[in-house]
């Protein structure tokens, strides 16, 4: 009976056991990726969410708990966007290597600047976030700050390959920021368009690029749109210019349709992170498709 | 001495839930305040006939075990405090008031302390503490989808099994979820009574199993044993005029076997999502049962066999919007009394119920919840009606799977 107890905990454990690479458990697709990118085959990475997910609303699932257990690095954004699941999560995973204030644990907003820190905090504003708004990966400035991080944090926990990571991220870098600067430099022709989106969740792609948030479906942060505040929002925006609706691929396109309909705003489909469609397949396509849809908005 | 606790407790509260601790000039003593929230409950009940509360023939109940009384009515209001102690300890504590013919009481729910920081996927839990054993078990009712506690949780566990002393759990690295865990505890919490065994007088051993199947649906197995002493356990068969009390001695078991599985488009269950869950409660009970009152009056062996489920379903059909269905049921299998008591464990078929609900949430913290039953007791059928509001203030509550 022992022995059987004893073989079959072997075999269920071998695979957290014959690992050579470092374990990286990321929040969201975004720090998913750019471990990847930051790692190549020194990492195994794994993203608890998916593109099509949204990031506020997941459940401390057992696949969830698992992962965390066996993790090296766990990648988040912090910043209490994954409050309702991160802290559980962590204490459910008995992993004393990746709680907070470990080198095995990354808050990439610790290493941005935050924008729209609330002055007054009441949930009757909605569900907001205290420390400012988390959906920083918007900004494709901080993807670069994050990254130099990531890489520090690599080089940490797995000496060993410390030097392939920094050739990686040296060569990331030089990529990033000359692929930030090119797209910087074909958005400047949109400085002050303004758009409307579903959830306060792009104000770092518009303060990076100029642009301007004319409303929101949702009437307060984390409060799904009514028809009542719908109809409200279409006679304010009578007679405003608007380039877009914006629409996330996780959320309920319902209320842009009806929207675009009655105004002939297009509703444009941005990336708010990799693999939110199947076109974007990394951080470069993720921007890339981001700017040249909004270009073609402006056309 | 309560009083002066709670008084505390909330002022306590009240600071926190003004100051928030992030403000990053303000390095008072209330920077460090734990995470605190609030959980406001209240209900209406109506029910055909005169129900005053389960009047199931042959099953024996925990007293705590009632109905929301009829008319207008508060549930538990919590306060739920935590915070980590430092690098290697995590704690937490529930206190709930609920009122009682006109006054109100305090019932420390949860207080325990968890260990952050061990090696090897282990953790350990001291205090009083939900049990882990089950499904519904540590869940506190303003997370629960439905008004009321399932039949078989109802009869076998007295609504849910929480007691104060020890678990161990260990987490296997492997990319199933395997989970294993041990409850040593002080067996004064129905079914246990009496902290047999020099206050050791009842353990629990639990077993789970989860994981996902691709991106869309996920689902958790579980097996649970508890065992414990019961010395002197106050017997009320609720039959017949007059008083009848007694006391139970002996040994209480039982064993859940509990399922759970969730869908979500593309794992994204904010839009819609759907939720099955059920699980199978069996319990035995074998000591001696001695009676002293006016239509019962001698001791007789017992041995009892109880079993039940539940199964139900939510299904959230838009972002705000839940709709319900619930089925559960308990059975029983006594072995009869001696002379005089022969009559007492005599059953009446078997209790059941079938629940409906339909909740609103505005937002993550209040819901509003509408649901009817009908209870079936052996002997004849009653309808419920229960309207309910659940609200949390301060700190973001955790999505439990």
């Amino acid at each position: 009976m022992k022995k059987w107890v004893v073989l079959v905990l072997a075999m269920l454990a071998s695979p957290g056991l014959v690992h050579a690479e470092l374990k990286v458990f990321a929040c969201e697709a975004e720090w998913a990726e750019l471990a990847k990118q930051l790692g190549g085959d020194q990492v195994k990475v794994e993203s608890a969410t998916t593109g099509l997910q949204d990031v506020h609303y997941i459940q401390a699932r057992p696949s969830l708990i698992a992962r965390v257990r066996s993790a090296d690095l766990v990648v988040c954004t912090g910043a209490d966007l994954e409050a309702s699941w991160l802290p559980l999560l962590l204490r459910k995973a008995n992993n004393r290597d990746v709680l907070p204030g470990q080198p095995g644990f990354l808050a990439a907003s610790k290493f941005v600047t935050l924008l729209e820190k609330p002055e007054v905090l009441d949930r009757a504003a909605g569900d907001i976030h205290p420390f400012g708004n988390p959906h920083i990966q918007l900004d494709p400035r901080n993807i670069g700050l994050v990254a130099a991080e990531l890489a520090k944090r690599l080089q940490a926990l797995d000496s060993a390959h410390a030097d392939t990571y920094a050739a990686r991220y040296a060569d990331f870098k030089g990529r990033w920021d000359s692929a930030v600067d090119g797209w910087a430099t074909r958005l400047q022709t949109l400085q002050g368009a303004r758009l409307v989106t579903y959830h306060r969740s792009w104000v770092y792609l518009f303060a990076w690029a100029g642009l301007v948030e004319a409303g929101t479906l949702e009437p307060k942060p984390g409060v799904p749109p009514s028809s009542s505040y719908l109809s409200e929002l279409l006679a304010r925006l009578k007679g405003q210019e608007i380039l877009g609706i914006v629409h996330a691929s996780y959320q309920d396109s319902r209320p842009s349709e009806w929207l675009s309909e009655r105004t002939d705003i297009p509703v444009l489909l941005l990336p708010h992170t990799v693999g939110s469609t199947p076109q974007v397949t990394d951080l470069f396509s993720m921007f890339e498709i981001l700017v040249s849809t909004l270009e073609g908005a402006a056309r | 001495m309560k009083r002066y606790t709670l008084i505390f407790l909330i002022a306590l509260g009240l600071a926190g839930l003004g100051n928030p601790s992030i403000a990053q000039v303000q390095m008072t003593n209330n920077a460090f305040n734990p995470a605190m929230s609030l959980i406001l409950d209240g209900k209406f009940a109506a029910y055909s006939g005169d129900f005053s509360g389960f009047d199931f023939a042959g099953f024996p109940l925990d007293e705590e075990v009632s109905p929301p009384p009829e008319g207008l009515s508060l549930g538990e209001s919590e306060f739920v405090l935590s915070a980590n102690v430092d690098d290697l300890f995590y704690g937490f504590m529930t206190v709930a008031l609920h009122q009682d013919e006109g006054s109100t009481e305090v019932e420390l729910e949860e207080a325990w302390i968890e260990t952050l920081s061990l090696p090897g996927g282990l953790g350990v839990k001291a205090g009083a503490m939900y049990s882990d054993i089950g499904y519904q078990n540590s869940r506190h009712p303003h997370t629960w989808d439905f008004v009321d506690a399932p039949l078989p949780y109802a009869v076998m566990l007295g609504g849910n099994f929480a007691d104060t002393g020890v678990q161990l759990r260990w987490l296997a690295p492997t990319d199933l979820m395997l989970e294993m865990g041990a409850e040593l505890l002080r067996g004064e919490s129905y079914p246990a009574s009496g902290a047999g065994n020099s206050g050791t007088g009842a353990w629990t051993a639990f077993a789970r199993l989860g994981g996902d199947l691709g991106d869309s649906q996920s689902w958790r197995l579980g097996l649970s044993y508890l065992s414990g002493k019961v010395v002197e356990r106050e017997y009320d068969p609720g039959v017949g005029p007059g008083t009848d009390l007694g006391a139970f001695s002996g040994d209480s078991s039982v064993a859940i076997v509990d399922a759970v599985w969730k869908w979500a488009e593309n794992g994204n269950p904010r839009q819609r999502n759907l939720v099955i869950q059920a699980e199978y409660l069996l319990r035995e009970e074998d000591g001696l049962l001695d009676m002293a009152g006016d239509n019962f009056n001698g001791s007789s062996p017992y041995d009892i066999s109880q079993d039940g489920f539940y199964i139900q379903g939510t299904y959230q059909f838009r972002p705000s919007w839940r709709v319900g269905l619930r089925y559960d049921r308990v059975s029983a299998d006594n072995a009869p009394l001696l002379p005089p008591l022969e009559g007492l464990l005599e059953t009446a078929g078997s209790p059941s119920r079938v629940t409906a609900m339909l909740d609103y949430s505005r937002s993550e913290f209040s819901r509003l919840r509408f649901q009817v039953a009908n209870l079936d007791n052996g002997r004849r059928s009653d309808s419920q009606v229960m309207l309910q509001y659940i609200m949390s203030i301060g700190a973001h509550g955790a999505h439990q799977f």
